[in-house]
Formats: structure tokens, sequence, C-alpha cells
């Protein structure tokens, strides 16, 4: 039982770490049409300038972030401008190749800088055990748990209510009528993808701080944004959430009851993905896409 | 277009190479291949085979992504069958390396097509995201399956042809050679018959091509079969060229760089498969030898070297797909357009 609580609580952090990250992908997709593979790596350029400023640098932890997501605003406004621009309109293909060359370029330029090898992030959460129902369960999960909640609340009231949410709901649904409105499709754009790099950069910053800053951990929950979203349904922001946490429930009962020697837990996802894709493409909420031709 | 060229049987007219030009040129092309390895090292013969084996690879994944339009993350996947077939054949059942070969292109043609069934629902990126889920599942089977050894080295006793040993750079190269011109000839005709000419109308408009007559998805399975068949020959080759098979060498990275080769080279263009896997071989080679020159002046260079290397893919692939989307292959024809009417162009 105890067993049980905690694989449940480590499943349920994961698992909104996933949400977060697979609300910024899905945001990107319904906004612009764009699939994100460079998800992953928003994430370690975050992590990395957060550790950056509040290590290299000496800044205290609250500005240090404050500035790793400025950073990352200005890093989704530039990917933004410079590279998805020029290829509005071109096949599927040239799109999925550029965000992995942008994968590839992001991730050399953040191994060149700090290398390879795993970092201690400064924890600045703390991560004293809390004994729930005879489980132990780390703070700092806790308190991730609960700064992702509250994000993830903000921005359903944020395209519930705020201006710019609701342009970028109506951009997603129809760009043609939301620019005849009036809407500039090119700054919901980048909204997009500032808003995407700026939850990536606190996801990173959440997993380096529970976990350790290390590239290849921090990148693999890039691939892994891939179930999530395809579980929840492209371009669903709830989908992308529950996604999330299911993935990651999975993901973690999956490690804690099957023989770690089988390593099942990495590639559960990816068969519930394929599964999804069988059965029901859109996902759980995503709209079903009829063509005509 | 040639100007001046008049064809006066229906066969001339069909001529894969129908100008004297183009017949020069491939000449130049074949003299230069086959003159090449007694004047190259060691080291220029190693990069040599590399490119003629992905090339060969280049070329089916361009079948299947370039001329079906089904993109396949799962490239990396598909060669490690081949790969691993052709050794545990060899290992296992003491099974002929030449034969090893054929079967491991059967057995990874059949592996593709089943990996090709969800096209049957899925398009675009989700067929993408599909074969990424293949590549991981793949991965993952190797490197724990009691067969493949997991992620210890498979080693493969070196092909012998008449007493002569295959893995050699210079003799390899000529088995990788004939092998890429046989692969050639089979992906150009291809695209001159019934199947080919399918592939192509699945790729312009799979509807269209359903209306007018064409079983899109037998044509796509056909497609996957025949595309993981040239994939399964690279992984083959390479497993018979290096004589060791280890899972590292078909991961996702290897998908993505197969994917970058044939848009960097030309998608749906035989000859640009092998231009970008010229390109993307000599590419990183370049950079390492440049990396090593400078090792003396700046010392910091030579732990720089790998994050430069990957720098530069990402930078390469994200640079052609915004200035040149139709790659080195549309490249080449514009400089043969440019100097066509030279110096008189208008």
């Amino acid at each position: 039982m105890e067993n049980f609580l905690q694989l449940t609580f480590t499943g349920l952090t994961n698992g909104a770490i996933f949400a977060l990250v697979g609300l910024g992908f899905v945001l990107i997709y319904k906004a612009s049409d764009v699939i994100n593979f460079a998800q992953g790596d928003f994430l370690l350029v975050g992590a990395y300038i957060a550790y950056g400023f509040i290590v290299q640098v000496g800044l205290p932890w609250g500005i240090g972030v404050l500035l790793a997501m400025a950073a990352a605003v200005l890093l989704g406004i530039f990917v933004e401008r410079l590279i998805l621009r020029p290829l509005i309109g071109e096949p599927i293909i040239s799109v999925i190749m550029v965000t992995i060359g942008l994968s590839s370029l992001l991730r050399a330029i953040v191994n060149g800088i700090w290398g390879t090898t795993g970092r201690a992030f400064p924890s600045f959460l703390p991560d004293t055990p809390v004994n729930i129902g005879g489980a132990l369960i780390p703070m700092d999960r806790f308190i991730a748990l609960l700064i992702v909640s509250v994000l993830l609340a903000g921005f359903m009231l944020f395209f519930r209510y705020s201006k710019e949410g609701i342009a970028m709901r109506a951009t997603a649904d129809d760009q043609q009528a939301a620019l005849s409105m009036g809407i500039s499709v090119k700054r919901i754009f980048a909204i997009a993808w500032s808003i995407a790099a700026v939850v990536a950069a606190i996801a990173g910053i959440i997993v380096a701080n529970i976990v350790e800053l290390n590239g290849a951990a921090v990148a693999g929950i890039g691939l892994r944004v891939f179930p999530v979203v395809i579980l929840g349904g492209l371009d669903s922001i709830p989908g992308a959430i529950l996604g999330g946490i299911i993935i990651g429930l999975l993901e973690t009962y999956t490690a804690g009851y099957t023989p770690p020697e089988l390593g099942l837990s990495a590639v559960i996802p990816f068969i519930v993905l394929i599964l999804i894709l069988m059965v029901k493409p859109y996902g759980l909420f995503g709209e079903v896409r009829i063509e005509r031709v | 277009m040639e100007s001046g060229v008049f064809h006066s049987s229906y066969q001339a007219d069909m001529g894969l190479r129908p100008t004297p030009l183009m017949r020069i040129r491939l000449i130049v092309v074949l003299v230069a291949a086959v003159v090449f390895p007694f004047f190259a090292n060691n080291y220029q013969l190693t990069l040599a085979n590399q490119i003629l084996i992905a090339s060969i690879g280049a070329i089916g994944l361009n079948i299947l992504t370039g001329f079906t339009g089904q993109i396949s993350l799962g490239q990396g996947g598909f060669m490690a069958i081949g790969a691993y077939s052709s050794a545990l054949l060899v290992i296992n059942l003491g099974v002929p390396w030449w034969l090893s070969v054929l079967l491991a292109c059967v057995i990874t043609a059949i592996v593709g097509g089943f990996f090709g069934l969800p096209s049957l629902r899925l398009k675009g990126l989700y067929l993408a995201i599909a074969t990424l889920a293949a590549q991981q599942i793949i991965e993952w089977g190797i490197i724990r399956s009691p067969l493949t050894g997991g992620v210890e080295a498979l080693v493969v006793d070196p092909p012998l042809l008449f007493g002569i040993n295959l893995s050699r750079d210079f003799n390899f190269y000529w088995l990788g050679l004939i092998l890429l011109i046989g692969t050639v000839l089979f992906a150009v005709n291809l695209f001159r018959t019934k199947v080919g000419r399918a592939f192509i109308a699945i790729r312009d408009q799979d509807i269209a091509a359903e209306v007018m007559g064409v079983n899109v998805f037998r044509y796509k399975l056909l497609a996957f079969a025949t595309s993981s068949f040239f994939v399964g020959l690279s992984g083959a080759l390479l497993a018979q060229y290096r004589t060791i098979v280890s899972f590292d060498r078909f991961t996702i990275e290897t998908s993505i760089t197969y994917l970058a080769i044939i848009i960097i080279g030309g998608l749906g263009s035989v000859s640009g498969s092998i231009y970008g896997a010229i390109f993307m071989t000599l590419l990183p080679a370049v950079l390492t030898n440049i990396g090593s020159a400078l090792e003396n002046t700046i010392p910091q260079m030579a732990g720089l070297i790998p994050f430069v290397r990957k720098a530069v893919f990402g930078l390469t692939i994200i640079l052609f797909l915004i200035f040149e989307p139709e790659g080195l292959a549309k490249i080449w024809r514009d400089i043969k357009d440019y100097f066509r009417l030279w110096p008189f162009s208008y």
C-alpha cells in the first residue's frame, strides 16, 4: 500500500510535468499546425539558463528563474520569427524536420556551453520527506505538483477570459476568419511559441530541481511528450493535462510493478501511443478531422 | 530541356539517359568511381564505403518518404533489423554471409510492411509519430532481447568471397559499389512502372489516387516493404562491413540523419539521395579534420568538436529547408540549367 501511494505520487508529479510540456506542445500545434520536436530542448535551455544565472552568476533563485523565463520568451519569439515563419505553407515533412534540426542545434549549443555531464541544481524547493499513509514523499514533489496545477489553471483562465487567449483560440479555429476579425495571426504565433518556451523552461527547472540537471534525462521528456499529446488529442489542452497524468502514472506503475530488468517503463508510453493511434488516432479529446475530396 | 536531340525510335526516347551529354557525365562518374579506390588511402576508402552504405539506405528511405510521401522516423530501427538479422543468421545458423544479407533484406521488408499497417488509417504527422514509436519499440526490443546480446555488440566473422576478405575497405568498396548501382537502377526504373507511378500518385494526392483506381493501402504497404528491403540491405551491409553490430548505431539519431540526408539531397530524387549521403558523410568528417587541425592553436577545440558537428548538422537542415527545400538535386539542376545556355543566357 505504501508502495502504491509512493508510486501514485511520483506518477502524479511526473505526469504533471509531462502535462506542462504537453501544454506547450499543444499550444504550438493548435495555433500554427507545427509539431515541435524541439520541445524537450526548450526544457533543457530553460533549465540551464536558470542554472547559469543562479549558480554561475550567483543571483538569488527567484530572479534567476524569472530571467530564465524571460530568456525563454525571447527564444520562442526568435525561433518563430527566424525559423518557422519562412516555412508557413511548406509540406509537413519540412516543418517536422526544421524542428528536429532546431532540436539538434539547441542541444549542441547547451552541451557545448555546459557539457554533457549531469549537474547538481540548487534545490530551492525543500525536499524534506512527508509521510502520507506510510509513504514518504519528498516535499519538492508536492510543491511541483502545486506549481503545475496553478499554472495549468492559470492557462485555462487565460484561454477563457483574456483577449490574447480568445484570439489564440480563434486563430486555432480558423486563421482566415481570425485575420478578417483583425487578429494579427503572426503575433498569435509568436505568443504561442513564447508561452510554449516559458512553460517548457518552468518544467525544465522543476525537473532539474526534483531529479538533477542532466541533458539526456531532461531532453528524454521531449520524446515522451508524443504519447502524452496523442493520447489526449493533439489539439486539446485538457487532453494534454489528462494525457500527461495518465502517462506519468502508467510509467511509474510499470516501473514499480514489472521486473526492472525488462525496462518496460521506458517503452510502455510508446506501446500506448501505437495502440491509441490504431484505435482512436485523434486521442481522447482531439478534434476529429474528416477529409473530403 | 536540351535542344537539338532527335530520337527516331521510342526505345531511344524512353532511355534513362536520352542525351549524349548525360551519357558522357554518367561515364565520367562511373570511371571516377572505378578508378577512385586505386588512388585513395584507407581513410578515404572508409568514408567512401560509408557513403555507399548510406546511399543505399537513403534511396530506400526516399522511396518511402520522398516518392510515396510517407514520413518515416523508423529508419534506424529498420536498419537495425537488417543488421541484426544478417549477423544473427551468420552467427547462430551458420548461413553464408551473402545469403544472410539477402534474407535480412526480406525480413526487413516483412517487418517494414508490418509497421506500414498503421498507414491504413494514419497519414502525415500521425504516421511520423507512429514510426517514431516503432523506432523506440524496436530499440527497446534489441536492448532487452536475449537473442541480440542487448547492449553488448555482436561480432560477426568477416565475410569471405573466394577467400577474399570483403570487410577490408578496398574489397568492400566493390561490393558496395555494385549493390549501389543495382539499387539505383532498380529505383530509377521503379518510377517508370505502374507501381512507382502509383507511389507518386499517392504522395501527390491520395484521395485522387484512390479515385483513379490505385489501391492506396496496398501500394502504401508495398512502398513500406520495398523501402525497407533496401534499408535492410544497407543495415546488413553495415553489419558485414563493420563485422560488429551494436544497437547504438541504429538509434533515433540514425533515423534523423537519414531524413536529413534525403531532405538535403532532394526529396523524391534518386540521385539526390546519393548527393545527400555524400554531403552528410563528408560534413562531419571535414569538421573533425578542421577541428584537429585547429587543435594546436586552440586547445579547447578538441572537446567542442562533437557539439560543433551537431550544431552544424542542425543548422544545415534548417538552412536547407528555408533556402533550398528541394535540396542538392535542385542546386545541381540549376547549375546545369545555367550552363546549358552559357554564356548567352538571357
